[in-house]
């Protein structure tokens, strides 16, 4: 079929200075598709969308739309073109109604007509499936009405092209089941829909064609029909790697931390924790699944010290003492100084875990600066830390005195999980450890909690992937709205099992007519 | 189609000393421009302006002198203000600190005369005064930590009661109906910091360098200098590392004060020996700049003050000379500080010709 495709890049190449985000890459979508791309962080997906979309500006290369060539300096000019994107962060007013936030910034109607807009988008909204109420405020949407705002509002200023960053990341499995139907309405009504991910299953359940990036190099472009899996995962990380996660069985489990009947409200006066209760047990992995903002931040901030509780015990067995301490409302360093040896990795890695403009060594630095009489740093040990995490975990970094926003995703993590661990902790929380991190990175992650797991150490492992959480944990506590909704037996469960306790509470309006 | 676009550097692709060169250039261009002004304002041949600029800052030991308080002058509050900054909070009262700090100075002085042997006096006076800077600047501080209050509006908003207070002072002590004070302990020298070697300046500039170099030292190397740049990168890490934020704001802002306040008292008892509203010459504003110019290191800030303080002389010579008024020289350094601020654009970002495939498909 000699089909002019919808957009078509030649030899695109993008440059940050010494790195090459994109090199040499070419790229064809057709009307009608859906087309993945896919690739391992770092490849330069997104550096490659922002080019289309107009964020970014190629060094070299040549972009044509049905078969011109055309240059995009701005979003305006993307829009020009019918290029839309729907970003990974969503770009919306708070305080706006899905209408208000539509028609944000469209010039062309002197006056805004919020009726007719209304109108409009229902009409859009009911084309494709979607479920939405054009007046309803932001501040009160979910996640996934949100992106659906998002959708629309490319569609409202008539995108022909579509592009979505990662646009599962934040949905649960229900949820993105029904973006995926809406996207093959779209496909059906000739849209052209190109998807940035790196979740393999959902690459194969609904595109059309594969293009697979490596280290911002075009590796190649693949019929889905025609691939598999594992075919798949070798374009992309250029070595066939094992899928499984080993996972053994733990041992000499003592009761470590027994979290009881925690409340916690957020500063809104939102019940964030509604009577919270779990054992964390040792030498065992518990997993944490739940939509993004169960109440999974606060939970792990409360039992690190970080957060305030209306009311509830975390209860802490010291493996040394024999003692019984509680940890409720205690100051992080007071409960260090109870000898509580507690690690935490948090969501917000550059924003609380490290700080980005400090290098490795400053960063290791953090949990130990105060040891030492003097009124004086002590550099040496955090240096020779930072080296061996460098060495151990094969940290990528010009070298140790690099400020850590510089280094990539995964490097970013491996450093500080690796801090973390530094502490010899007899309890070890991670909140989203992996993501955003390739595959190798991942895996890398998944061994260090087993480690941990086989040393005794309590490990809480919150994650958004179910597949790694029944692959990698023993018990999975579940949360919706902040109250556990089922304790399953990571061993016994499925998908499906913790993928309705994720959503039990609010079944009404959000699940409608799914089951 | 020529066109260009801007790319952000990635701030390996420049070595230090390439934007070095680019923030030396900028202040060659905006040297220049300045030249430029001046001779169409006044006609004279651009290289006599130089000359008589530079004469200006060097042109005698007493010139060179007054080059050095001026420097070590603003250096001071400079390096008052910079551990605040360090921790991004937006200490803009160091006017009204350092106004405090020589008020007290000033009180001491008036009222303590010579009961006191000069030794113990001149302590007495830096002690006081570094009390009254510290109180003017843990207010805000303690209002921040508190209730969350914008730190900008507060510490400047203390300005304009640290002038009201000395205003009031000078209205009561007034010398006969001059509407000032005069010169304190004329006769006796009392609470006048000693010349030494018969440079009246030089046990300013002394203390002063000694100052930079402990700060330098503390925010690099010391416990709190890393709890100060923890807080002012992120609050989050600070508390997830168990800093106590609060704790921090105050004593950093105690430490921001007591230095305004040692300005203070080197501006009252190392040169005026008196207090107007305008002991403080608008250093404390001036003080953010420079410490924004050099990015918070106090060694880097001598440079700087040394650039704002050369131009300021240099000009006011120009403007003495070719009978232009006192605001020439504020545009000239106002050129000056365009340029070096608008380098740092090329330093941070390249400009790249847009390029086009040649060959057509």
């Amino acid at each position: 079929m000699a089909e002019v495709p919808a957009i078509e890049l030649k030899n695109i190449t993008k440059t940050f200075g010494p790195i090459v985000a994109n090199k040499d890459v070419c790229l064809t979508a057709n009307r009608g598709e859906i087309l993945s791309i896919l690739g391992e962080n770092g490849s330069g997906k997104t550096t490659l969308m922002n080019m289309i979309s107009g964020i970014y500006y190629p060094d070299h290369g040549q972009i044509f739309i049905d078969g011109k060539e055309v240059e995009i300096k701005s979003p305006k000019d993307a829009f020009g073109y019918k290029i839309g994107m729907i970003h990974q962060h969503f770009k919306l007013v708070d305080i706006f109604t899905a209408t208000e936030n539509i028609v944000l910034g469209l010039k062309d109607q002197g006056r805004y007509n919020l009726k007719k807009s209304a109108a409009k988008i229902k009409a859009i909204a009911d084309l494709y499936g979607f479920v939405l109420d054009p007046n309803k405020k932001i501040y009160d949407m979910s996640v996934s009405e949100k992106q659906t705002v998002e959708i629309i509002k490319v569609l409202y200023r008539g995108a022909d092209i579509l592009i979505l960053d990662e646009p599962t990341a934040v949905l649960t499995p229900q949820e993105t089941r029904r973006l995926f139907s809406v996207l093959r309405r779209m496909k059906a009504d000739g849209k052209t829909i190109i998807i940035i991910t790196h979740k393999l299953n959902e690459v194969m359940e609904i595109s059309d064609r594969v293009s697979v990036l490596r280290k911002g190099e075009y590796i190649g472009t693949v019929n889905t029909k025609e691939t598999n899996e594992s075919a798949l995962t070798e374009m992309m990380v250029g070595k066939k790697i094992e899928l499984n996660i080993e996972r053994s069985d733990p041992k000499d489990t003592e009761d470590r931390l027994i979290v009881a009947g925690l409340n916690c409200k957020n500063r809104e006066g939102v019940q964030v924790l509604d009577n919270v209760s779990f054992t964390a047990k040792s030498g065992e992995i518990l997993g944490v699944a739940g939509i993004a903002g169960s109440g999974q931040r606060e939970l792990l901030e409360a039992i690190a010290g970080l957060q305030r509780l209306e009311s509830g015990s975390i209860i802490y067995n010291n493996p040394k003492t024999k003692e019984q301490e509680n940890l409720r409302n205690k100051t992080p360093i007071q409960i260090r100084d109870l000898g509580v040896r507690l690690s935490f990795v948090p969501e917000d890695r550059l924003g609380m875990g490290l700080v980005g403009n400090m290098d490795l060594t400053d960063n290791m630095m953090l949990r130990s600066y105060k040891k030492g009489k003097t009124v004086f740093l002590e550099r040496s040990k955090p240096k020779e830390l930072a080296e061996q995490i460098v060495e151990d975990l094969e940290v990528v970094t010009p070298s140790i005195s690099t400020p850590v926003r510089r280094l990539s995703g995964g490097n970013v993590q491996k450093v500080l999980v690796g801090r973390e661990i530094a502490a010899a902790p007899t309890v070890f929380m991670a909140a989203y450890p992996v993501r955003g991190l390739d595959i190798n990175s991942s895996y890398l992650i998944y061994n260090l909690l087993n480690q941990q797991k086989e040393k005794g150490v309590s490990v809480i492992f919150v994650g958004e992937d179910l597949d790694v959480l029944i692959a990698l944990c023993d018990r999975i506590v579940v949360l919706s709205s902040g109250k556990v909704t089922g304790i399953v037996e990571a061993r016994d469960t499925t998908k499906e099992e913790v993928g309705l306790l994720m959503t039990k509470t609010f079944g009404n309006e959000e699940e409608g007519g799914e089951e | 189609m020529l066109g260009f676009h801007v790319v952000k550097r990635s701030k390996d692709a420049m070595p230090w000393w390439n934007a070095w060169l680019i923030r030396l250039g900028s202040i060659l261009i905006g040297a220049l421009v300045c030249a430029l002004v001046t001779v169409l304002l006044t006609g004279k041949d651009p290289v006599n302006v130089f000359t008589t600029m530079v004469d200006g800052a060097f042109g005698s030991e007493r010139r060179i002198w007054a080059l050095l308080q001026g420097i070590a002058m603003l250096l001071c509050v400079s390096i008052a203000v910079t551990p605040a900054f360090k921790m991004r909070f937006w200490n803009i009262g160091a006017e009204g600190q350092a106004l405090m700090g020589g008020l007290a100075s000033a009180a001491c002085m008036m009222f303590i005369g010579d009961r006191l042997p000069n030794w113990l006096m001149l302590i007495v006076m830096a002690v006081t005064s570094m009390l009254a800077g510290a109180i003017w600047g843990v207010i805000p501080a303690l209002f921040k930590a508190r209730w969350n209050t914008n730190e900008t509006l507060f510490t400047l908003m203390m300005n304009y009661i640290a002038i009201q207070i000395v205003s009031y002072f000078i209205c009561i002590y007034a010398t006969g109906g001059s509407g000032k004070i005069d010169v304190l302990n004329a006769t006796t020298h009392t609470g006048w910091m000693p010349s030494i070697g018969g440079k009246a300046y030089l046990l300013n500039v002394i203390v002063v360098l000694i100052l930079t170099v402990i700060m330098y030292v503390y925010l690099k190397y010391s416990k709190q200098g890393y709890e100060i740049a923890v807080v002012g990168e992120s609050e989050n890490t600070a508390k997830y590392i168990g800093i106590d934020v609060r704790k921090v704001i105050i004593r950093t802002m105690i430490i921001s004060g007591l230095l305004c306040g040692l300005a203070g008292f080197l501006l009252v008892s190392g040169a005026d020996h008196t207090i107007s509203r305008d002991t403080i010459a608008g250093r404390g504003f001036t003080a953010i700049m420079v410490s924004w110019l050099a990015k918070f290191n106090p060694l880097v800030m001598i440079l700087t003050s040394f650039l704002l303080v050369f131009f300021e002389k240099g000009s006011s010579q120009v403007s003495q000379l070719c009978g232009l008024n006192a605001s020439f020289s504020d545009i000239i350094t106002g050129i000056i500080i365009f340029f070096i601020i608008g380098s740092e654009f090329f330093i941070n970002f390249k400009i790249m010709k847009n390029e086009k495939e040649v060959k057509k498909s």
